[in-house]
């Protein structure tokens, strides 16, 4: 069987699309690219749906967070403690387990308790709480003489927030939600180990690695082809978010320009 | 002659005799009490014993790494910088899963390699890997508890190296951190290389590590249910065998699905967890920030003043 057949056949796989069987035994390493590349999917779908919804619901828990009412202040840091200061792994677990009862009570939640829309809640919940304490940060952060400035000119409410305090917020956010962004993307893979089913075996790219993994006992073929995917991605989401980046600090002289850093900020 | 043979075992509750009887609380307490619910609540202390070793061993690990990246001998410094450049694109969870697969291999190879020097096969047969009788780990004979420490001692190696290589990424920033004078300063006192390193370089760089390693100390805390994904018997698979729902058939304490809890339960674990350490690494932080030269120190002041 050709390469091209392969990729036909499995190139879709994790969406329940092409050949049903996976590869039972004379593993090809073309077998294995396609397979965990059709599992990325899954990753890249999680990732950016998680990431473009949380970005919202972020900005509305920091602006809560640095709010003068307790009502408003109270549940937003509850929020951020709640998701920042536990295990994204449990909170998965929670969270399927309680789709899985609430379920059997309203059948409207039935959806939940598959991994598209259910692990997609708690990521969009995790990375809205992890985006929303950076968002904060760089709310305190936001030079004294910018609202001041923004006051003169008679800005205020609405305008003000949308004008001054937002832009440059996100102007100063933006090198730690990089990284935010990164290792959401690496959180993802956690979602077919934590609960939630893999249905029919179209799982994502670390679930057909592992697979494999555990299929010819050899670790060191499957995982680096994982590796080489997550660090294209990596690239990718440096690039795009570098892109954002100059186009917010655009109005800076060159020297003063943030440059992105990416640090390694780990396991939710 | 009791008619179940779980009801042999010690009760912590004398009242726990016969459970169908109880209600409510008392009920609640024997149910928590039970065998199984004891193996949970040790898991908790695996927990904390993975913790208690990881951390100084990844530190060391870390130590290492960072010393390595620092060398002026090319192929340990890329060894180095390698060592710490892998954790930044890739997933930590595939690392976790896969060096325990690596590790496993690579000591059964190495144990096959000395033990039967003879041996003409190939290790890697298609899909499988032989080493002989010899040299497998842990011996086919060998007790169950040899098999579960093994287990456990490699979850802490892998642990290890991946909290080494974020360790080491820390300790390399803080050696950075240290003001550059004082490395000159030592070299005009006619220090030699190894003695600036461990007598001015590595004393002053803990307090540039202090706030990376205690976010570490955090995301190891985080990290901890990973176990699960190494065949360890921790928190997580109790929580998921004990919850379970129970038909009155197979136990004493008959429950649906109960799973929900337990996770909660967990998340609570958790959350008190992180937060005891904020408040442990925060007091820390303050004692040693205490009459430092830096904007912290001299907040410090300013309040008592």
């Amino acid at each position: 069987m050709s390469c091209w057949e392969t990729i036909i056949d499995y190139g879709l796989r994790s969406q329940g699309i092409g050949e049903r069987l996976l590869p039972r035994n004379d593993f090809t390493l073309c077998q294995q690219f396609t397979l965990i590349g059709s599992g990325m999917i899954w990753n890249v779908y999680f990732g950016l749906i998680a990431l473009c919804t949380g970005f919202f619901m972020a900005t509305a828990v920091a602006l809560g967070k640095a709010a003068q009412s307790a009502w408003i202040r109270k549940p937003a840091e509850w929020f951020i403690f709640i998701f920042r200061g536990s295990p994204l792994f449990i909170q998965f677990f929670f969270a399927y387990f309680l789709f899985l009862s609430l379920k059997a009570q309203y059948p409207v939640f039935s959806p939940l308790t598959s991994a598209w829309a259910g692990a997609l809640v708690v990521l969009f919940l995790n990375t809205a709480a992890y985006s929303a304490e950076i968002f904060y940060g760089a709310l305190q952060s936001i030079p004294k003489g910018e609202i001041e400035a923004a006051d003169a000119y008679g800005l205020s409410g609405w305008s003000r927030f949308r004008r001054v305090i937002w832009p440059t917020m996100l102007r100063l956010a933006w090198p730690a939600y990089t990284n935010e962004a990164i290792f959401l993307f690496h959180a993802t893979t956690l979602v077919f180990f934590s609960g939630f089913p893999a249905l029919q075996q179209r799982g994502d790219a670390l679930y057909y690695a592992n697979y494999f993994a555990d299929k010819t006992f050899n670790p060191f073929i499957p995982y680096p082809i994982l590796a080489g995917y997550f660090i294209l991605l990596t690239l990718v989401v440096i690039g795009v978010f570098g892109l954002v980046n100059t186009r917010l600090n655009r109005h800076l002289p060159q020297e003063r320009r943030k440059r992105l850093k990416i640090k390694p900020q780990v396991i939710r | 002659m009791p008619p179940h043979p779980t009801r042999l075992v010690n009760f912590i509750f004398s009242y726990c005799t016969d459970p169908a009887s109880l209600e409510g609380l008392q009920w609640l307490s024997c149910y928590l009490t039970t065998g199984k619910h004891m193996s949970m609540y040790y898991a908790f202390g695996t927990v904390l014993l993975l913790l208690a070793i990881t951390a100084p061993v990844a530190l060391a690990f870390g130590f290492g790494g960072a010393s390595a990246a620092r060398s002026h001998f090319a192929p340990l410094r890329w060894f180095g910088k390698a060592y710490i450049a892998i954790v930044r694109g890739i997933p930590d969870i595939a690392f976790f899963l896969f060096f325990v697969i690596a590790l496993d291999q690579g000591f059964e190879f190495i144990r096959h390699k000395i033990k039967c020097p003879d041996w003409q096969e190939p290790v890697r047969q298609g899909n499988d890997f032989v080493v002989c009788t010899a040299a497998k780990l842990p011996l086919g004979n060998a007790p169950q508890w040899v098999h579960e420490t093994y287990g456990f001692a490699l979850a802490v190696l892998t642990f290890a190296i991946v909290f080494g290589a974020f360790a080491a990424n820390v300790l390399f920033g803080a050696m950075r951190a240290v003001p550059h004078g004082q490395l000159e300063t030592a070299e005009a006192y006619g220090m030699s290389r190894r003695q600036t390193f461990w007598r001015i370089l590595v004393p002053q760089m803990w307090v540039y590590a202090l706030p990376g390693l205690s976010n570490l100390w955090m995301v190891l805390i985080k990290a901890t249910p990973l176990l699960f994904l190494l065949g360890v018997e921790d928190i997580v698979y109790w929580a998921r065998e004990l919850g379970g729902s129970k038909q009155p058939q197979f136990t004493d304490y008959p429950h649906p699905d109960w799973r929900m809890w337990y996770f909660l339960a967990l998340l609570v674990f958790y959350l008190a967890f992180t937060k005891v350490s904020e408040v442990v690494l925060d007091r820390i932080m303050a004692r040693l920030t205490h009459g430092q030269a830096t904007a912290a120190g001299e907040a410090q002041r300013k309040a008592a003043a």
